[in-house]
């Protein structure tokens, strides 16, 4: 039954894209999407747009995954569309609906932010469906690692982030089995006003919060008894390596940027 | 087993008391002597709550004795510098086995004991695919371990103890949440360790049909060491045995039941083919 859960969004592939270093993956798109914010002209930004479409076919990533990404903020893209067009004013009045008008400063405005939210969103996709979600965690506590001169425990959240991801697929399969052992005594998850079947769900929470936190502890130990100590020296299996075509890309992105920067001011 | 070499655990006059139980509280174990050799293995028996899961965490330093002193190949488990060469050389694993795996993936999880030793990558990578060769996990070397049966989730366990090169492996009754096909699969693998490399064991179980394949069984109850010494006498006592409410092996059982009906069958019987070679020989003469 739970074969198939796939964690995160990660999309498996052998494209240059997938085999970038993730730390810098995730920092050049922390690049792009400054950029992004800050670029002021429309023509730039659908320059961009189309270089994510661009990025999409180099990672062979199936146009499905792109509609299925673009599908939350949908909403959101429409709500923006509606405020900008009616009422942000300036330039000629394209038409009018009763009071209102729609004028085309207003139409261009909507246009870039959507444009824009867009751009982000398709970045930002991209990072997560060619990077499986364990190396996103170490990527990212590499990139914070500055961070443990302030005192922050960097090392030690990566293993709890590790340790999370290896046990959802368990406690999703143990919620089932919960699940099923509850309508087998009768629980009735399905039906009732939203409140109900909140209040249904208490009895299968309750137990797999238990059976977490029993986990936990018996991981503690097993986890202690293979020499695991909290602040001690650790290696890595598989080192974060950047490769030369890692620092190519790099130089490639900050290229770009700075000349986006310089063309848009 | 011929030739012991050298003393792989020790505990010296242990007593054992779980913080936070009282003054009063009865010890977890209390004035246990207990030696075991390199390359022996050794079975623990005990009904529940007798101490043997508290003694198995003595020997790795999970725990520390209350009262006496316990030695990792000569080495007091108390003290702080040495701990890392205490839990390298005493392995552990654990009753389940779902609870144990730490990685994502397999290979990453055999690799995390090394990791916490800070070897290096490329050290760490040649020992997970020597040891995953050893054990026959290749194939499993990038599966998640919940895709696992549970038979090879142990296997993957003790590959985990296993590249780190442990002299000793404890194990708290490995096989009782497995399959009959799981539990073959672990002990075969184990006792091919104990073979092979001369790796120590130390089993605890519920399944005196494990117990009678080690080296000498040993006996708890209420926190003190009953008795201990070869299968053959331990697991054919049955009086003792039943008063602790323990069971023999099956055909221990059986004979004891066909000599009481007036079968002539010699005392230490204790695998089914021994019980199954005597009937057919009291046959033949009659």
């Amino acid at each position: 039954m739970s074969r198939s859960i796939t964690l995160g969004q990660y999309l498996p592939g052998e494209s240059l894209i997938h085999r970038l270093n993730p730390r810098l993956k995730i920092l050049t798109l922390v690049l792009i999407l400054i950029l992004l914010f800050s670029l002021e002209r429309f023509g730039a930004l659908t320059a961009y747009l189309g270089f994510a479409l661009f990025l999409f076919a180099v990672a062979k990533v199936p146009f499905r995954y792109l509609l299925r990404g673009l599908r939350p903020i949908l909403f959101i893209a429409l709500f923006a569309l509606i405020i900008y067009f009616f009422f942000s004013k300036g330039g000629v009045v394209l038409f009018r609906i009763g009071i209102f008008t729609v004028e085309s400063e207003g139409v261009k405005e909507g246009l870039f932010i959507v444009t824009r939210l867009a751009a982000l969103v398709l970045f930002s996709l991209l990072v997560t469906l060619t990077t499986t979600p364990l190396s996103l965690t170490h990527g990212m506590s590499y990139l914070l690692k500055p961070l443990r001169y302030l005192g922050l425990p960097t090392e030690e959240v990566a293993m709890i982030m590790s340790v999370a991801l290896r046990f959802i697929p368990t406690l999703m399969e143990e919620s089932q089995r919960l699940m099923r052992a509850q309508l087998a005594r009768g629980a009735d998850f399905e039906t009732g006003s939203i409140f109900r079947k909140a209040g249904n769900l208490v009895p299968l929470i309750v137990p797999l919060f238990v059976s977490a936190f029993r986990r936990a502890d018996e991981l503690a130990l097993a986890m202690e008894a293979r020499g695991y100590r909290i602040g001690a020296k650790r290696t890595r299996m598989y080192e974060d390596i950047i490769f030369p075509r890692d620092w190519v890309v790099l130089a490639f992105v900050l290229a770009l940027l700075l000349i986006s920067f310089t063309m848009d001011l | 087993m011929a030739g012991y070499s050298a003393i792989i655990v020790e505990a010296k006059n242990v007593d054992y008391y779980y913080p936070g139980e009282g003054e009063n509280a009865s010890p977890a174990l209390s004035g246990v002597n207990l030696t075991v050799q390199q390359g022996e293995y050794v079975a623990l028996i005990g009904p529940n709550g007798s101490g043997k899961t508290t003694l198995l965490k003595l020997f790795n330093a999970l725990l520390t004795p209350t009262n006496g002193e316990v030695l990792v190949r000569g080495i007091p488990t108390t003290n702080e510098e040495t701990l890392p060469e205490v839990r390298r050389t005493c392995g552990m694993i654990f009753q389940n086995p779902d609870n144990q795996l730490v990685a994502t993936t397999v290979e990453e999880d055999i690799a995390f004991g090394l990791e916490n030793l800070a070897i290096s990558s490329a050290e760490i990578k040649r020992k997970v695919k020597e040891t995953a060769c050893l054990l026959g996990l290749e194939r499993l070397l990038c599966q998640p371990p919940h895709l696992l049966s549970g038979g090879e989730k142990q296997r993957v366990a003790i590959a985990g103890i296993l590249v780190m090169e442990p002299k000793c492996i404890l194990m708290d009754e490995p096989t009782a949440m497995l399959d009959p096909a799981g539990c073959r699969e672990v002990i075969e693998t184990v006792r091919e360790l104990n073979h092979r490399q001369n790796i120590t064991v130390i089993h605890v179980t519920h399944f005196p049909e494990e117990a009678a394949n080690a080296d000498r069984v040993i006996v708890l109850n209420q926190g003190q060491l009953i008795t201990s010494g070869p299968p053959e006498d331990i697991l054919a006592d049955i009086p003792m045995l039943h008063s602790l409410r323990l069971q023999g092996t099956a055909a221990v059982e059986l004979a004891a039941l066909l000599r009481k009906d007036g079968y002539p069958l010699p005392l230490k019987i204790l695998h089914k083919r021994e019980l199954v070679d005597s009937l057919c020989s009291l046959e033949r003469k009659s």
